[in-house]
């Protein structure tokens, strides 16, 4: 029993992680249709600028880590100022092309930085784990969960009560109605990106300080995205949270009990997937994502 | 103006002064396609003007040419000018029209259909900055549309085609304009909601917004309106009183389905039609 609440608080403490990464990537896909493949580059820059903020420069690491939210929203607005924007009115997989050209620009950049090859650690800013009754619980897991909670209730306000928020929903319903009441669509795309930023620096901060700083872990979150936006409906933010987790909490289960019957093991990174496909066989659009309204 | 013909000097300016002058305006889709060939509308303050054509009269791009809704089309003013209260607008972005006091009801609704009602009518008021101001727009929009009221909650997705429309009528006015530009607000609803419709419509006006309405169903539209304007092919062909255009022959004949004496056999009105055209 220990054994196994010891692999769901570690499930979701990484589906938290994946969570607030995919957090950035439904808001990009839910206002402007866009997939965003450089979800990953972003968690890794924001988990380096932290790192640079906390180590070279000297700042508390949560004094970086506010700042650094900062710096991604306006690393966000620059991202779709100079990528996106001149994108407007083009067919969506251009756009989406060009996601992919960003995500592959921003990881050669990298190798500009000492970060690029250098494996990196946050220095210890957390007392030591929690142990009681065979668990142990890590306060980074705690800190990961609490980070995404505080994410995910202020966007939730911001969608649901603030006028902007709802705007920005409005443009993903219909852009032209949006414009004919004066909604600033290229304003939201901006926001959307630079709140996408956002939430991809906190998630960065919280693989940063679970395993550390090496580029192509950080980047590879990017990629655990899929799966969970696909299972909780691309469009969907609750589906981004729950999808997470369930992802973040199968792995652990698959690791921990298929690990040692499987020959070779791995199957944390495979058994998800199964989830997924049983998941969308059922439900098409994921478990939350919006159903087309069609009136007939 | 010289293009058209005016069926008595009674002119839009004899009925107040004019807030919207559009002057000799031409639209340009995609560089090439020409829709608008010289369009002049004078909009009196206070009044509504109805603007009646057939389909591919270029009715839709005059109100969007007006509202700023063009670029998102590919299409852009080439020649005239648009000037809403004496300010000139032609080429300027929507949301700059919006704020200086006009807003379109697109044609089709195009209610925001995964938002709840009340989160569509809020959408509405985003350029604005009055918070206790929007408020009591919000509970006025209710007066006007009490069955939104009871539906608030409800995704606008579900609802009715009249109630879609009020939707996007409730969803303009949150935007406080003086003049509303309503894209055939007919279309699609049965008779019986028309009427409803247009008497909200008539009320709204009555508060002091001017309105200008696009329709192919001219007499419910002469029918609210002070003044009419019918296009065809990219120009005005005619225009008048309510009250002239709903006696005009050709207007009865054209658009109204009513001709003078007795009903003429489908081929008569067939090569009616071919022989006489305003143009």
């Amino acid at each position: 029993m220990a054994y196994f609440l010891q692999l769901l608080i570690t499930g979701i403490s990484i589906g938290s992680i994946y969570a607030l990464a995919a957090l950035g990537f439904v808001l990009i896909y839910k206002s402007s249709r866009v997939i965003n493949f450089a979800q990953g580059e972003l968690i890794a820059i924001g988990a380096f600028i932290i790192y640079a903020l906390t180590v070279w420069v000297h700042i508390p690491i949560w004094i970086s880590l506010v700042i650094t939210i900062l710096i991604s929203y306006f690393i966000g607005l620059g991202i779709e100022r100079t990528f996106l924007r001149p994108m407007i009115g083009q067919p969506i997989i251009s756009v989406i092309m060009v996601t992919i050209g960003l995500a592959n620009l921003l990881s050669g950049l990298v190798f500009f930085t000492p970060f690029g090859t250098l494996p990196a650690r946050y220095p210890d800013f957390l007392p030591d784990p929690i142990r009681f009754g065979g668990l142990i619980i890590k306060w980074e897991q705690i800190v990961g969960i609490l980070i995404t909670t505080i994410f995910i209730t202020i966007l939730m306000w911001f969608f649901t009560k603030s006028t902007l928020g709802i705007s920005m929903r409005a443009v993903a319903d219909d852009q032209m109605a949006s414009l004919s009441v004066g909604v600033s669509v290229k304003k939201v795309f901006a926001l959307a990106w630079a709140t996408a930023a956002m939430s991809a620096a906190a998630a960065g901060f919280v693989v940063g300080s679970l395993f550390g700083l090496e580029f192509g872990s950080l980047t590879a979150i990017g990629l655990r995205v899929f799966p969970v936006v696909v299972l909780g409906g691309l469009d969907s933010i609750a589906g981004a949270v729950i999808g997470g987790i369930i992802i973040g909490v199968l792995e652990q289960l698959a690791t921990g009990y298929l690990d040692g019957i499987v020959p070779g093991g791995g199957t944390g990174d495979v058994f998800p997937f199964v989830v997924l496909i049983i998941i969308l066989l059922i439900k098409p659009y994921g478990l939350f994502g919006t159903v087309e309204i069609e009136r007939v | 103006m010289t293009e058209s013909k005016v069926i008595s000097p009674s002119r839009p300016s004899d009925l107040g002064e004019i807030q919207l002058d559009v002057n000799n305006v031409e639209v340009v889709y995609h560089d090439i396609i020409q829709v608008l060939r010289g369009v002049s509308l004078e909009i009196p303050r206070g009044k509504i003007i109805a603007l009646l054509g057939t389909n591919g009269a270029g009715k839709t791009t005059t109100l969007r040419a007006i509202s700023g809704l063009l670029k998102p089309e590919n299409g852009f003013v080439k020649a005239g000018s648009i000037s809403f209260e004496g300010k000139s607008i032609q080429n300027a972005s929507g949301q700059k029209i919006v704020k200086s006091g006009i807003v379109q009801v697109p044609e089709g609704r195009r209610v925001f259909k995964h938002l709840r009602i009340e989160e569509n009518l809020r959408v509405g008021s985003i350029t604005r900055t009055d918070k206790k101001q929007i408020a009591k727009d919000l509970l006025h929009i209710y007066e006007i549309f009490p069955k939104l009221y009871d539906l608030r909650r409800k995704q606008a997705g579900y609802t009715s085609g009249g109630e879609q429309q009020m939707i996007a009528i409730g969803r303009a006015l949150m935007a406080a304009p003086k003049l509303l530009l309503l894209d055939e607000p007919s279309l699609g609803l049965a008779p019986l909601l028309v009427k409803d419709i247009f008497e909200r419509i008539k009320t709204v006006n009555q508060e002091g917004t001017t309105v200008l309405v696009v329709e192919q169903n001219a007499s419910i539209a002469l029918g609210i309106a002070d003044y009419g304007y019918i296009m065809e092919q990219g120009k005005v062909v005619l225009e008048g009183t309510a009250e002239q255009l709903k006696n005009n022959p050709d207007v009865k004949e054209f658009y109204m389905g009513v001709s003078e004496g007795k009903r003429k056999s489908f081929k008569e009105i067939k090569s009616y039609k071919r022989r006489k055209r305003w143009m």
